[in-house]
């Protein structure tokens, strides 16, 4: 991987500290006369370098809190402190600095700009981040050669598949060297194979010390993470580590080849 | 250059996306804009035309005509009064400082017959001192003189449209035309001076001794009008000044009585036609402005059009970091664009359709460097102001609800 100065950042961001931190976190939306309750008091502290699988049923909660981690939705009471700032007490701007600088969104449905290269969208978060053109050309080649793609920065999505689509999406996520990486769903959309590659380049950019939180329903993508926490109508059922966790790299071995470049 | 890359290009490139929809949009500004340029260039031209032409008939030319009279409660026109005399105007060149000339002149409608041909037209009877006060040239033979005056003599100056219309080829100085069934010898043929600008031939005109008119075609003793020449166009207006004085003196005139006589300036004349043409020009402009206006509500329509279809690209925009003002500066821009685009072809229209018809009238074309500055203006003005609520629309969005959008 020629991609050094990326993966020094992610290690010089690996030391020991609380990247999220909540306390009695409720959500709830006013809906006429009743009022739904989203969350019900989660608290949870999550250190840098960890890999989180949040996993629940539909209506669990779990969406909400993602949205509230990516600093989408704010709570209705409570405390959510992102390497120790309350982001309630944020302006807008500072938000949309936070989720620029810090956060890198990876969706279920990739979210790429369609009739925009493979290049331009990686590029996109760099240039809200007003970063220099040349340091922004290199970061992301560099990014797209960490997710394997770098003979693919002409494309457009939708000469891409799907897994290939999401790569990008990972690699748009990494340019502005965040510090925390939030997936939601991310392999929802993929067959087996592409998606154990996803959860592979996860697994080696987690092993740099970035921090991953991704929401999944699916147990075995669950167990590549290192820890597992459970919602249940709106609160935290189960916060264990994982056993038995699955290693992407060696997974991808045993299943077929299958044509895909 | 950073700019450039980050919001103009794109910018540009969302434009091109949906070519049909964005020229028809930018159509609506190229007809506003277009329409404006063309009448502001057109009232323009037609001002200079105007005032080229007060400038030919001498800018220090003052004229007095005897004014409208109450004559046993009867208003009596301009023109039909007897008051005004040879005496007044001898009296202007004497008395009144800075004037340099005067020809008094009477003036009639009638036949001329040569030969088998005949011709209606104005004769005016007047004094030598008329060609220079109206600055004309000979094209043949010369004026006649003092003594022609004296010995009403039937002598007789004819203009290019009626030489061309009695004698065709025919060379017309020493024949012998009949006017009232008087003959009268031409003794010479002005130059041709072509259309005064309103419309009128100045070429269709015969000229006779003053005397001659008076008492043989007309049969009046007094005078139509007098043009005076002031020294320069600067003195025009105290010129006026001093006729007034000197004419209400002479007529003897109480001071609450209204004058008998009419004194008009071409200087203030040609104020008055360029105070007509830039109210023409800007009653046309505004009328023009409203093609604008309609253009400017199409740019917001589709903006809006725009930013609905577009909700997903602004979810994943403020998902990544985008700002309000980024998102807001990100449709502005389009709008600004499209407007600006739709403003420089508008421009390009407008002058090319000034240039036809300037050419077709033979006007002199030129291209108004403040309309050209002012119309780029206000097209990015336009889209500032129809492109805002489209784009603070777009700005303020829920991510959550944007990202879910199809």
């Amino acid at each position: 991987m020629p991609s050094q100065t990326l993966v020094k950042a992610l290690d010089h961001a690996a030391s020991r500290s609380t990247v999220i931190s909540v306390r009695t976190l409720h959500k709830y939306y006013d809906l006429g006369e009743t009022r739904v309750h989203a969350l019900r008091g989660v608290n949870i502290d999550i250190q840098r370098g960890e890999f989180v699988a949040i996993m629940g049923a539909s209506g669990s909660g779990k969406s909400t809190f993602m949205n509230i981690l990516g600093s989408l939705d704010l709570p209705s009471s409570g405390s959510y402190k992102f390497e120790g700032i309350e982001v309630s007490k944020l302006s807008k701007t500072e938000i949309a600095r936070l989720r620029n600088r810090k956060i890198g969104f990876v969706f279920q449905g990739f979210n790429l700009l369609g009739r925009t290269s493979a290049f331009e969208n990686v590029e996109l978060p760099m240039l809200y981040a007003h970063v220099g053109s040349g340091e922004r050309v290199h970061r992301a080649q560099e990014a797209l050669a960490l997710v394997g793609l770098r003979d693919r920065a002409g494309h457009y999505p939708s000469q891409l598949s799907g897994g290939q689509q999401q790569r990008v999406a990972i690699a748009r996520s990494l340019v502005n060297k965040p510090s925390l990486i939030l997936a939601d769903e991310p392999t929802g959309n993929l067959d087996s194979r592409t998606s154990v590659e996803v959860m592979e380049i996860f697994q080696r950019l987690n092993e740099h010390g970035l921090t991953i939180i991704l929401v999944t329903h699916e147990h075995d993508i669950a167990q590549y993470a290192t820890r597992q926490i459970v919602f249940r109508d709106g609160r935290i059922v189960t916060d264990a580590s994982v056993i038995d966790r699955l290693n992407a790299s060696e997974v991808i071995k045993t299943l077929p080849q299958l044509e895909e470049d | 250059m950073e700019f450039a890359s980050s919001y103009l290009v794109p910018a540009l490139r969302s434009l091109a996306r949906n070519k049909m929809r964005t020229g028809l949009t930018m159509l609506g500004i190229v007809i506003g804009v277009s329409a404006v340029i063309t009448t502001v260039a057109l009232g323009n031209g037609a001002g200079g035309q105007m005032q080229g032409t007060v400038a030919a008939l001498g800018s220090n030319m003052l004229m007095v005509f005897p004014g409208s009279m109450n004559r046993n409660g009867l208003q009596v026109g301009i023109g039909q009064t007897k008051t005004l005399v040879s005496a007044d105007e001898a009296s202007i060149v004497n008395d009144v400082p800075n004037v340099t000339g005067a020809a008094g002149g009477v003036q009639t409608s009638t036949q001329i017959v040569w030969e088998n041909n005949n011709w209606f037209t104005q004769a005016i009877g007047t004094e030598p001192s008329y060609f220079q006060v109206r600055s004309w040239t000979f094209a043949a033979g010369g004026p006649f003189d003092s003594s022609d005056l004296e010995r009403e003599a039937n002598v007789a100056v004819i203009g290019e449209t009626v030489r061309r219309k009695l004698f065709g080829v025919v060379n017309p100085l020493g024949q012998v035309i009949r006017i009232k069934n008087l003959p009268f010898r031409i003794i010479g043929v002005l130059a041709a001076k072509g259309s005064s600008g309103f419309g009128q031939d100045q070429d269709d005109v015969i000229l006779v001794p003053l005397t001659t008119e008076q008492r043989k075609i007309v049969g009046i003793t007094w005078l139509n009008w007098v043009f005076v020449n002031a020294s320069s166009p600067e003195t025009s207006d105290v010129v006026k000044t001093d006729i007034t004085k000197l004419m209400r003196d002479r007529h003897k005139i109480q001071p609450a009585s209204e004058d008998d006589f009419q004194v008009q300036s071409m200087a203030e004349f040609a104020n008055t036609l360029k105070q007509i043409t830039s109210i023409l020009t800007l009653l046309l402009g505004a009328v023009a402005s409203v093609a604008l206006l309609v253009g400017g509500i199409g740019i917001m329509n589709i903006m809006l059009v725009s930013v609905t279809e577009r909700t997903r690209e602004i979810g994943i925009r403020i998902a990544i970091g985008a700002t309000e003002g980024d998102v807001q500066l990100q449709f502005l821009i389009e709008a600004v664009m499209l407007s600006l685009i739709g403003g420089v072809a508008g421009i390009t229209v407008g002058e090319l359709a000034s240039w036809i018809v300037d050419l077709a009238l033979s006007w002199t074309f030129t291209v108004s460097i403040p309309a050209v500055t002012l119309a780029v203006l206000f097209s990015a003005a336009i889209g500032i102001a129809f492109g805002y609520y489209p784009a603070r629309r777009a700005s303020r969005l829920n991510p959550i609800e944007a990202l879910r959008y199809e």
